[in-house]
């Protein structure tokens, strides 16, 4: 408790940078990434974050120590060569999407590892700072270092910001864009150049394996939560805000941890509870939504069959001749009487199963669906009549009462159905 | 022992690897799930961690069982991901692997007390070692270089997993839907085919390393598919690949001093660019004559 005080209050000012400099990183990393998870290329992310690593080497060697600058500018640039050969594959082999990044990613890698252990055999005493590339030290940014990474992200926030109209083209339809005159090439260069500088930054903290979870995670996770893009973005950063500041905590409180999988560990819970809980699309509720739909089509199968009987004359159906119509639906059947009950639309006595007079009416009117949606299919669509079974059984679930009265307009209220039984309607029984 | 034994050795090792990791980066490349095979070759690290902590050893065969587990944990994970969640593919690889790796981490720095095991041991592991690692059976026989031993033994079992399921694994690779009609039961065999790949990212990870075992999955394959289509010639030029790559690259490490495993990607890196400056649609102009393809669609 102690420990969680001191760290929230921020009374250490080291704690307040790292908390500073993650914020920044996360929020840049998760902006730019939501971008790229929403245009489907969430993987580039991970090519570019494997690809810095020779390009870290090469500053490394120019500079002589672990200088920022030199290391940014190289990582920056061997990023950018990953996505240009990256696109240029693509658009000049056969080669699918995923095995061109996969090799891309895996051959800067090698060679950015024969890299470092070349100069790990050298013998230069800075270069064991270098390994912290590979697995992230969020503790171990130095305040200097601090201004320019977060500078960077500002810069990448800022440009994101500035002209979020263009970008939110290039995502959802940069054929649109292009048609209205936006330069959708330049576009998708700057975008690219914000996706490598993101990359860069964030791999201080996190790590090359682990940086696609910050570009990837955040984004996906909001995308449960909202349709709409700003708020898409502001949930992606609040949650990779949230993860950075629960992952560095990890790590003060014990230090052996290290700060970059506790982060990414904090996002993956969130997503995955996300993916479970989203009121919008989550795994539960859409579980839900399956089973209340279930319920009501066996509901509306079970009134059809009484309405049905009705026609031929029988009021009244037993349990068994119900049973006999649906097989193997014991506990279904079950249920739906035991709701329909509860609502009023069906009686049961000793003798069996029958309609109220309410129940009757909407009986009828899945009945009348039913049959008006064969007759569309036959007329309208010139399909078969031995055809148009099926889709009416579906159908006759769906049509809202607007459509409904659309059908019978258009159908000029037909009396048979193409299986020569009669459409009931209200005036007709009542 | 000499140089000469050595390097025949290392040159051997490397070349059995790149071949079996190759066979199965085939089928992968046709199933368009390379990307799966990068993250199966993340995702093992926290079995190979728990492996390791129950039985105290690198070498034991709760590893393999564990690293087994989990890439078969990560395969049902991205599925679940996209087909219960509905998350898109790429995504879900992102954040299967991330996460199973991020765990993996976080166990090494759990048990590092108690756990010699280091993560770059794991990510690019040395395979210049190889020749005093040796297999000396309890009464003292010398058998030769242990790593050597895992290779052939992985080698022989990849072979052996692709002759005897040829059929069905081409099939499923190139209608699935056809050969469920037929009877193949196209998951299982999807299932075994990431079993094998956990399999080979483990019985490989201590020479070549977690990560470079996914660039013998994937680029000698890749460089072959530059050349042909047929699936028996895409198998014999990935083999010869992976053998060159073996040599060039033992040599080329050697001469620079640096890790012979890297070397061997950045060999097939070589490869590959070459190929695709060779093969692809050049000179620009005439771009256009094939479609590019819509990103991971399935």
């Amino acid at each position: 408790m102690e420990d969680f005080l001191y760290f929230f209050t921020f009374q250490d000012p080291s704690i307040t940078w790292v908390v500073l400099g993650i914020t920044l990183l996360g929020i840049g990393s998760a902006y730019v990434g939501t971008f790229s998870f929403l245009d489907k290329k969430a993987l580039l992310g991970d090519a570019i974050s494997h690809a810095v690593l020779p390009g870290i080497c090469l500053g490394f060697v120019l500079a002589g120590e672990k200088d920022p600058r030199y290391i940014v500018t190289g990582a920056f640039l061997s990023g950018a060569l990953a996505t240009f050969l990256s696109s240029w594959l693509k658009q000049n082999t056969k080669l699918s999407e995923d095995s061109i990044i996969a090799s891309i990613l895996s051959v800067f890698f090698g060679i950015g590892i024969v890299a470092l252990t070349a100069i790990q055999k050298s013998g230069n005493p800075e270069v064991a700072g270098l390994n912290s590339f590979i697995f992230g030290n969020a503790i171990g940014i130095a305040e200097a270092d601090l201004f320019l990474y977060g500078g960077l992200s500002l810069a990448i926030l800022l440009v994101l910001s500035l002209f979020l109209k263009e970008f939110r083209l290039m995502v959802f339809d940069p054929g649109f864009g292009k048609a209205i005159g936006f330069p959708m090439k330049g576009i998708r260069f700057v975008f690219n150049v914000l996706l490598i500088l993101a990359v860069v930054i964030g791999i201080q903290a996190i790590g090359v394996v682990l940086m696609a979870a910050l570009l990837i995670t955040p984004g996906a996770a909001a995308r449960f939560w909202t349709d709409r893009l700003q708020p898409l973005l502001l949930l992606a950063a609040f949650f990779s805000i949230l993860s950075g500041i629960l992952g560095t905590y990890i790590s003060f409180v014990l230090p052996q941890m290290p700060t970059g999988p506790w982060v990414v560990v904090f996002l993956s819970l969130i997503a995955l509870l996300s993916f479970i809980f989203s009121p919008k699309s989550g795994v539960i509720r859409r579980f839900l939504a399956r089973r209340s739909y279930l319920n009501k089509t066996h509901r509306d199968h079970l009134m059809k069959a009484l309405f049905k009987a009705k026609e031929a004359n029988r009021e009244v159906l037993s349990l068994e001749e119900i049973h006999a119509l649906y097989p193997f639906h014991k506990k279904e059947i079950a249920h739906s009487l035991q709701v329909l009950t509860k609502q009023g639309l069906v009686l049961q006595d000793s003798q069996g199963v029958r309609l109220s007079p309410q129940g009757t009416s909407d009986a009828m009117r899945i009945v009348r669906l039913h049959r008006l949606w064969e007759v569309y299919l036959n007329e309208s669509m010139n399909i078969a009549p031995d055809h148009v079974h099926e889709s009416a059984e579906q159908m006759e679930h769906l049509l809202t009462p607007e459509l409904e009265a659309l059908l019978e307009q258009r159908l000029n209220y037909p009396t048979l159905d193409p299986h020569q039984e009669t459409i009931p309607r209200e005036s007709h029984d009542a | 022992m000499t140089l000469d034994t050595n390097a025949l050795l290392i040159i051997l090792t490397g070349a059995l690897i790149a071949i079996s990791c190759g066979f199965l980066g085939v089928f992968l490349l046709l199933r368009k799930m390379s990307m799966t095979g990068d993250a199966i070759s993340h995702a093992v690290l926290p079995g190979i961690v728990i492996g390791f902590f129950v039985s105290g050893s690198q070498r034991s065969l709760e590893v393999i069982i564990g690293a087994g587990l989990l890439g078969i944990l990560s395969t049902l994970m991205i599925d679940a991901l996209r087909k219960k969640a509905k998350v898109q593919l790429d995504a879900s690889i992102g954040i299967t692997f991330t996460l199973l790796f991020a765990i993996g981490i976080i166990l090494i720095n759990l048990f590092a007390y108690k756990v010699d095991l280091d993560q770059e041991c794991v990510l690019y592991g040395e395979i210049a070692y190889l020749p005093i690692d040796l297999w000396i059976t309890p009464s003292g026989l010398n058998l030769g270089p242990r790593i050597t031993w895992l290779a052939g033994l992985n080698f022989f079992l990849v072979t052996g997993f692709i002759y005897l399921l040829f059929k069905e694994l081409s099939l499923t690779s190139f209608d699935e839907h056809f050969s469920s009609a037929i009877g193949i039961p196209a998951k299982g065999i999807n299932l075994a085919l990431m079993s094998m790949v956990s399999y080979t990212t483990v019985s490989s990870f201590e020479s070549v390393g977690a990560i470079l075992v996914v660039a013998l999955l994937v680029v000698p394959p890749s460089t072959a598919y530059l050349w042909t289509k047929s699936l028996i010639p895409l198998l014999r030029l990935t083999a010869a690949l992976g053998i060159l790559i073996a040599i060039l690259g033992y040599y080329l490490a050697y001469w620079i001093d640096s890790s012979i495993a890297g070397m061997m990607v950045a060999v097939a890196g070589a490869f590959f660019f070459g190929s695709a400056l060779i093969k692809g649609n050049w000179p620009l102009g005439l771009r256009g004559t094939s479609k590019p393809s819509p990103a991971f669609d399935s």
